[in-house]
C-alpha cells in the first residue's frame, strides 16, 4: 500500500471520524459524507481514494459504533496508522476489513507519502526517510483481516479458530 | 493460582485457570444491541448466513438510541429490528422501556459471575453487579448471535482502591470524574478496573454503574466492583478476587476530602474541582443517561429543587434511565417536584447524549449534563460546549443559571 498522510493528534474520538446523528443509516456511502466532519471539515474534498489517515495515541476511543471505521473505508482510506488505538475500534475495523497499523511514537508529518508492507510489518515514512515496525497483531485478528473480515471469516470457518 | 475476579470469572467460562494477555474464545451468558448498532448486526448476521439465533432467549434487542424515531431513515431501522425480533424469537425491548444497560440490569439479563457482550461501549456498566462485561461493535455481535462465543485477550487488571467515606455532597459520580482525570482517556486501555475500598461499600447498585459504566472513558475493556455492600433483590454468589491476586497496577486513592467534580469541555477526562470553573453561564441542563438517569439521580435533583424554579435562560431536559424508574419517580412525587421547578420530561432512553434529537444545543450554548461524555459534538452541535457532573449539581446549576454547588444553594436554606 502506497499513499499520502492526512495527520490528526492523539485521542481522536468516535464523534469526531463521524458524529452520531449520521451514524444511524445502513448505507455507508451517507457515512463517507460525514467523516471527520466536525475535525476536519474540508477532509473530503483534499483526500484521493488509497490515502491514509495517521494518528496519536488512542484513535477511535469513545463510542462502540461501526460506523466509524466503515465510514473511513467508505470514503477510500486504506488504512489507519496510529501510535495506539482504543480497544473497539480496533477489532471494528478488522472485523470490516479496514487494515490498522500501530506504529508507536512517530514523527510522521502531513502530506508525506507513506508505503506499508503488512506482511512484513514494516511503514516506510518515503518522505522522511524513515521506517517503522508495526505492531503485531494477534493472529486470530490476522486470520480475520486476511479473509476480508469476520463475515468472511466466520462464513468461511463457521467458528472461532486460535 | 490466585486470581483476579475478571480472571475468575473468565476461567470458570473458559473451562481453564487464565492468565493475563491469553488469547481465550468465551462462551458468553448474553448480549445485547441497541438500536445504534442491531441493524448492522442483522446485516452481518444475515451475510453470514442467517438462520437461528445461538439463544433467542439470550439476545436482547433494545430501542433506546433515537427512541421514539425522529424520522423516516430511523422508523424504518426500528422496523428492521422489530422483525428480526419476531422472527428469530428474541427480546426486543420497545420505545420507552428504557437504556439497554438499565433494561439489561432491570430485567436481569446481566447478573453477578456473568459474562455478558453489548454492542455499546458503555455495556461495561454491568461490572456494576459483578459481572464481566464489555462494549464491541456491530460485526463481532453478529458473531456472538451466531455463535455465542467471542474471542477476547484476558485483560491484565488494576485494582483502585478508594479509602476513606465520601464526604456529604460527593456522589458515585464525582469519584468516576476523579478517575478520569487521574487515569486520563487511555489510562486503563486493553485493561480491566477493579474498584475496592471503602468509599465503595456504601454505594447502591444505581452508584455502583455510574462508577462501571464510565471505566470505558479510561479505555477499559472492563470495570468491575467488589461485591461488597452489593444489595440485589435477587439472591446471588458473588465472585471475590483472591487476596494474593496479581495486579498490573494497584492505584490508592483518598476520597474522604473530595469534592464535587466537573469534566469540562471537550474531554472527559479534563477534570477540574467545580469551585473552578463556578459562575460559567449555561443555557440547558440535561439529566439522564446509563451513567445517572436513574431514580435516586432524578431524586438527587428534586431535593435541591423542590419548591423553587429554575433560571428563566435554562431549559431543563430529563430522560428517566427506564420506565421503572420513570413509575417510581412518578409514585415518589419526583416528577411532580422537577416539573414544578420547570424540567421536561422526554422519553426514557439516551435522549439528547448522543446527539441525534431531543436536545440538540445551539451554537455557542453551554450545557450541564450528568452524562458520561463531552467530546466536542457528542450532542450534536460541535459548536456547543458540555460540562459533565453530577445530578445534583446540574440540578443547583439549573436553579441558578450557572454552574453552582448544590451545597451553596441547600445552605442558603438551612436544609
Amino acid at each position: 500500500m502506497k499513499g499520502k498522510v492526512h495527520l490528526y493528534g492523539d485521542h481522536v474520538d468516535t464523534d469526531q471520524i463521524i458524529p452520531g446523528a449520521y451514524t444511524k443509516t445502513l448505507d455507508v456511502e451517507d457515512l463517507a459524507v460525514h467523516v471527520f466532519e466536525y475535525l476536519d471539515p474540508d477532509f473530503r474534498l483534499r483526500m484521493t481514494s488509497g490515502d491514509f489517515v495517521v494518528a496519536g495515541e488512542n484513535f477511535g476511543c469513545g463510542s462502540s459504533r461501526e460506523q466509524a471505521p466503515l465510514a473511513l473505508k467508505a470514503a477510500g482510506i486504506a488504512a489507519v496508522v496510529a501510535s495506539s488505538f482504543a480497544r473497539i475500534f480496533y477489532r471494528n475495523a478488522i472485523n470490516i476489513g479496514l487494515s490498522v497499523v500501530e506504529i508507536g511514537p512517530h514523527e510522521i508529518e502531513k502530506g508525506s507519502e507513506l508505503e506499508i508492507d503488512l506482511q512484513a510489518g514494516v511503514l516506510t515514512d518515503r518522505t522522511a526517510q524513515r521506517t517503522y515496525p508495526t505492531a503485531k497483531i494477534p493472529a486470530v485478528m490476522l486470520d480475520i483481516l486476511n479473509e476480508g473480515g469476520l463475515v468472511p471469516y466466520l462464513k468461511k470457518h463457521g467458528d472461532y479458530q486460535l | 493460582m490466585s486470581q483476579t475476579a475478571v480472571e475468575k470469572i473468565l476461567s470458570q467460562h473458559v473451562g481453564h485457570p487464565v492468565r493475563p494477555d491469553e488469547l481465550v474464545i468465551v462462551p458468553v451468558d448474553s448480549i445485547m444491541a441497541s438500536d445504534a448498532t442491531a441493524p448492522y448486526a442483522i446485516r452481518a448476521f444475515e451475510e453470514m448466513g442467517g438462520g437461528d439465533l445461538w439463544r433467542p432467549d439470550k439476545v436482547i434487542l433494545v430501542i433506546d438510541h433515537a427512541a421514539p424515531a425522529p424520522n423516516q431513515r430511523i422508523g424504518n431501522l426500528h422496523r428492521m429490528m422489530r422483525e428480526f425480533a419476531q422472527e428469530k424469537g428474541c427480546r426486543l425491548y420497545d420505545v420507552g422501556a428504557g437504556i439497554c444497560h438499565q433494561v439489561m440490569v432491570e430485567n436481569r439479563h446481566a447478573q453477578p459471575g456473568e459474562v455478558v457482550i453489548g454492542a455499546d461501549s458503555h455495556s461495561c456498566a454491568y461490572g456494576a453487579l459483578g459481572a464481566f462485561a464489555t462494549g464491541v461493535g456491530s460485526t463481532d455481535l453478529a458473531a456472538l448471535m451466531r455463535t455465542g462465543k467471542t474471542w477476547l485477550k484476558v485483560p491484565p487488571t488494576i485494582r483502585i482502591e478508594l479509602a476513606g467515606r465520601l464526604p456529604a455532597g460527593t456522589v458515585a459520580k464525582d469519584v468516576i470524574l476523579f478517575l478520569v482525570g487521574q487515569l486520563g482517556l487511555n489510562g486503563a486501555s486493553y485493561q480491566a478496573i477493579e474498584y475496592t475500598g471503602e468509599a465503595i461499600e456504601g454505594l447502591t447498585l444505581a452508584g455502583r454503574m455510574t462508577l462501571a459504566s464510565m471505566s470505558v472513558e479510561m479505555g477499559a475493556k472492563a470495570g468491575i466492583v467488589d461485591p461488597r455492600g452489593l444489595e440485589l433483590p435477587y439472591r446471588f454468589e458473588p465472585v471475590w478476587a483472591d487476596k494474593q491476586a496479581h495486579y498490573a497496577q494497584v492505584l490508592r486513592f483518598d476520597l474522604s476530602n473530595l469534592s464535587p467534580q466537573i469534566s469540562a469541555p471537550h474531554s472527559p477526562d479534563h477534570v477540574v474541582p467545580l469551585e473552578d470553573v463556578q459562575g460559567t453561564r449555561v443555557t440547558m441542563a440535561f439529566i439522564g443517561t446509563c451513567t445517572n438517569g436513574r431514580f435516586e439521580d432524578l431524586q438527587a435533583a428534586a431535593v435541591v429543587l423542590k419548591g423553587r424554579s429554575i433560571a428563566p435562560h435554562v431549559r431543563m431536559i430529563i430522560a428517566p434511565a427506564s420506565r421503572e424508574v420513570f413509575n417510581q419517580a412518578l409514585q415518589e412525587g419526583v416528577v411532580e417536584i422537577l416539573s414544578q421547578a420547570g424540567a421536561t420530561f422526554i422519553t426514557p432512553g439516551c435522549g439528547p447524549c448522543v446527539g441525534t434529537h431531543l436536545g440538540v444545543p445551539g451554537d455557542g450554548e453551554v450545557v450541564i449534563s450528568s452524562a458520561n461524555r463531552n467530546f466536542r459534538g457528542r450532542m450534536g452541535n460541535p459548536n456547543a460546549q458540555i460540562y459533565l457532573a453530577s445530578p445534583a449539581v446540574v440540578a443547583a446549576t439549573a436553579l441558578c443559571g450557572v454552574i453552582t454547588d448544590p451545597g451553596q444553594v441547600m445552605e442558603t436554606t438551612g436544609s
